[in-house]
């Protein structure tokens, strides 16, 4: 019955997903591990596979009793929350981006991070262009699937396109308030 | 008024050299026009018609003279010696070459301004009440938040792919002169019993094909909660805003199918996990925000001023521009004025860069050095002594800029239409002309007193015709433009979407059509104070809908 609406939410929504180079932590890997299996194909033992939020949800106590590592796809409809309470469990979380407009990857990546507290590996997957990638980086992705182009210059040029941000996110960036608040107190105690 | 610190300008020049790349990159072919357009079209750069067109962002419409000045150089050096105050408080240039943008832009960072997130499905530059921090009617300075929700909006990692544009407006006084329940959040700030500062938030208005005004989301927002509140509504609209047609991605549309309600206790939920995180605004920093925006230097001047009483007594123009273009300032001996952009029978919103360093000269001399683009498509400079509006007004006629028709029937607010616009299905810039020139006589206007006419050339209603107390609708009808004539809109505190009156007409039926209107009006109105709109509220439509198509 949970496969049956899988597979119409996934007909009815996009195209297959664009796969791009993967660039992690600033790293070009090449020996990615990760298998993406369809909702309907059998989950090979002993894999790193990664599996959509739906099937995760319907088979959740098989796919964690097995060997392998395990991923989870989460596309722009999925609601994080259904898999807030296991995001300890992943050891990727992949975000669709499957058109550059579609921006609800941005929302689902910052709830994993904060009120989920994920800390594995997550992964933008589908148009991820270099245009975006530094906002992914700000909303707490750290590995990308970047399409066209020399995918770590990309990221090079992308990473550094800014040197400040005034929203506090989480990802590193001291938000822009509080490095004002920071250099009044040096100048004070000049 | 706010001034760039190193933080802010590393980030405008950061985006100019990130511009000047993509541009390269489009210029020699590496980016083909699909690829260039999202980019582009998050810096403001446009393909029109005939050209592409730069909007430049004016946050919150506050402009000083030098950036005004600069504003000037750059239509004279890279357009045709004009550009187009529009409707959110921004400008237009209708005619650079996508070569020179960069510079552009370079020569905007130096005045720190920018074309930051004036396109795209973003949240856009920020407007607020024209008159703020001069208004007698003002609880609390609306450019402070306005300034605080800039920053938080700029470079929104979270925010910047929403379903659809996003506007926020806000206002601090009791009248509402930036037109909140239009926009798709809107802020009225405002001091409870107690004296302290509180938000109401509105969320859901909008115009377009579908316009709707905007319910209250929640009531007596504390300050520092702004930040978290905001994020909790946009939150909202990013995961469950319409991504599947692009007229019902509108949060409108979100909260519409919600009901406001639901929308409001989802936002609420939301909230309440962050409202206690990073976003909580610290004093600090809403100080250090606020002391850019501390009043000027007012000196001490009796509230009556004999200079200006005299000139009004001698001179029947200057009291005519007085009246009309003259409003109440808080501090006694000081007035605002309104410097109309609507000639008659001219280009609403247009300034040639003459006329942009004159009001330039005139802020720098006479107010403070400041300037505000009204959402009416005309300036203000909000800080005058009366004893200096007679010299004010001699220098601002000398350039065609002291029109005494604010608020009147030929203060009309026209959208770029079919003369600029791709996206346009008729003309609007000679409708407005058009009706400028027959009702021409400045005695006839006056006399029919506050009148507001606002005119689309197309369904997107960016001349905002919903809101008009008369609005005029482009249509295309078998390739022939064709008009539509709205009834009994208005965007103020009391606001209300007009209708749609009837079958449309041709463009040059358009004129004599608003004529049969106002004739009507003025022998029905039962004083010379029952403004249109009070007696439209008085009598209903039908009277003028006769008027317009017949019994």
């Amino acid at each position: 019955m949970a496969r049956e609406q899988v597979k119409r939410k996934k007909g009815g929504e996009s195209a297959p997903l664009a796969r791009g180079a993967l660039v992690r932590g600033g790293v070009r890997v090449m020996d990615d591990p990760w298998l993406v299996i369809e909702d309907d194909a059998e989950a090979p033992d002993g894999a790193d596979i990664v599996v959509s939020v739906a099937r995760f949800k319907a088979e959740r106590e098989a796919l964690l009793a097995r060997k392998g590592r395990l991923g989870v796809m989460v596309a722009p409809a999925d609601a994080v929350e259904e898999i807030g309470a296991d995001a300890q469990q992943f050891a990727v979380v992949m975000v669709q981006f499957p058109v550059f407009r579609d921006g609800r990857g941005f929302t689902s990546a910052q709830l994993l991070r904060h009120r989920y507290q994920y800390r594995g590996e997550l992964r933008a997957v589908g148009d991820v262009l270099e245009d975006q990638l530094f906002f992914m980086l700000r909303s707490g992705f750290d590995a990308f699937e970047i399409l066209g182009g020399d995918p770590l210059a990309v990221y090079a040029r992308a990473a550094r396109v800014f040197s400040f941000g005034y929203q506090p996110t989480g990802d590193g960036f001291v938000p822009v308030h509080r490095l004002r608040a920071r250099r009044a107190l040096e100048r004070a105690a000049e | 008024m706010y001034r760039y610190d190193e933080f802010d300008e590393a980030l405008v020049r950061e985006r100019v050299a990130q511009f000047g790349g993509q541009v390269a990159r489009r210029l020699s072919g590496e980016l083909t026009e699909d690829q260039f357009k999202p980019l582009r079209l998050m810096n403001g750069v446009y393909l029109q018609l005939h050209a592409y067109m730069l909007r430049i962002a004016i946050p919150y419409g506050q402009l000083s003279s030098r950036q005004l000045r600069q504003l000037a150089f750059i239509a004279r050096t890279y357009d045709k010696g004009y550009g187009h105050f529009t409707t959110r408080q921004n400008l237009q240039f209708n005619w650079p070459a996508l070569k020179d943008v960069p510079d552009i832009l370079d020569k905007l960072a130096d005045v720190e301004m920018h074309c930051i997130q004036t396109s795209g499905n973003c949240i856009r530059n920020v407007t607020a009440d024209h008159f703020a921090g001069a208004a007698a009617d003002e609880a609390e300075d609306p450019r402070v938040w306005s300034e605080i929700i800039r920053q938080w909006s700029t470079f929104h990692p979270e925010f910047s792919y929403l379903p659809r544009k996003f506007k926020i407006a806000v206002t601090g006084a009791s009248a509402d002169r930036a037109a909140i329940e239009t926009h798709d959040i809107g802020i009225r700030l405002r001091k409870d019993d107690a004296g302290a500062l509180k938000f109401d938030i509105y969320v859901g208005g909008g115009q377009g094909r579908t316009p709707f005004l905007a319910p209250l989301i929640k009531a007596d927002l504390d300050a520092e909660d702004l930040l978290s509140y905001l994020t909790a509504a946009l939150r909202i609209y990013n995961r469950y805003g319409r991504r599947d047609n692009l007229f019902k991605a509108r949060i409108k549309i979100l909260v519409s199918a919600l009901g406001a309600e639901e929308f409001a206790r989802q936002t609420e939920e939301e909230w309440l996990q962050i409202r206690d995180g990073d976003l909580k605004l610290p004093d600090e920093e809403i100080a250090r925000i606020r002391a850019y925006f501390t009043p000027p230097a007012f000196v001490e001047l009796p509230a009556r001023s004999e200079v200006f009483e005299k000139a009004k007594a001698e001179n029947d123009a200057f009291a005519r521009w007085a009246r009309l273009n003259v409003h109440a300032h808080k501090v006694p001996g000081y007035a605002i004025a309104t410097i109309s952009l609507k000639p008659i029978g001219g280009v609403p919103g247009d300034a040639t860069d003459g006329q942009m360093e004159l009001v330039a000269d005139l802020a720098e001399r006479f107010s403070f050095d400041e300037v505000r683009v009204t959402h009416e498509q005309n300036l203000v400079l909000p800080h005058v002594k009366k004893d200096d509006l007679f010299t004010l007004w001699t220098l601002l006629k000398g350039l065609d800029l002291a029109t005494p028709n604010a608020g009147l029937i030929s203060d009309i607010i026209a959208c770029p239409g079919l003369d600029y616009c791709d996206l346009a299905n008729a003309r609007s810039i000679n409708i407005a002309q058009a009706i400028s020139e027959k009702f021409a006589d400045l005695d006839r206007q006056e006399k029919i007193g506050e009148l507001k006419i606002k005119i689309s050339g197309c369904i997107n209603a960016c001349g905002h015709h919903h809101v008009g107390h008369i609005g005029i609708l482009g249509v295309d009808k078998h390739g022939e433009e064709f008009y539509q004539i709205l009834l009994g809109g208005r965007a103020d505190e009391h606001s209300r979407l007009a209708k749609i009156s009837g079958k449309g007409m041709a463009g040059d039926a358009v004129p004599s059509a608003i004529e049969r209107i106002v004739t009507r009006y003025l022998e029905l109105r039962q004083s010379e104070q029952e403004r249109f709109i009070d007696a439209f509220e008085r009598v209903g439509a039908a009277p003028f809908e006769e008027a317009l198509h017949g019994a």
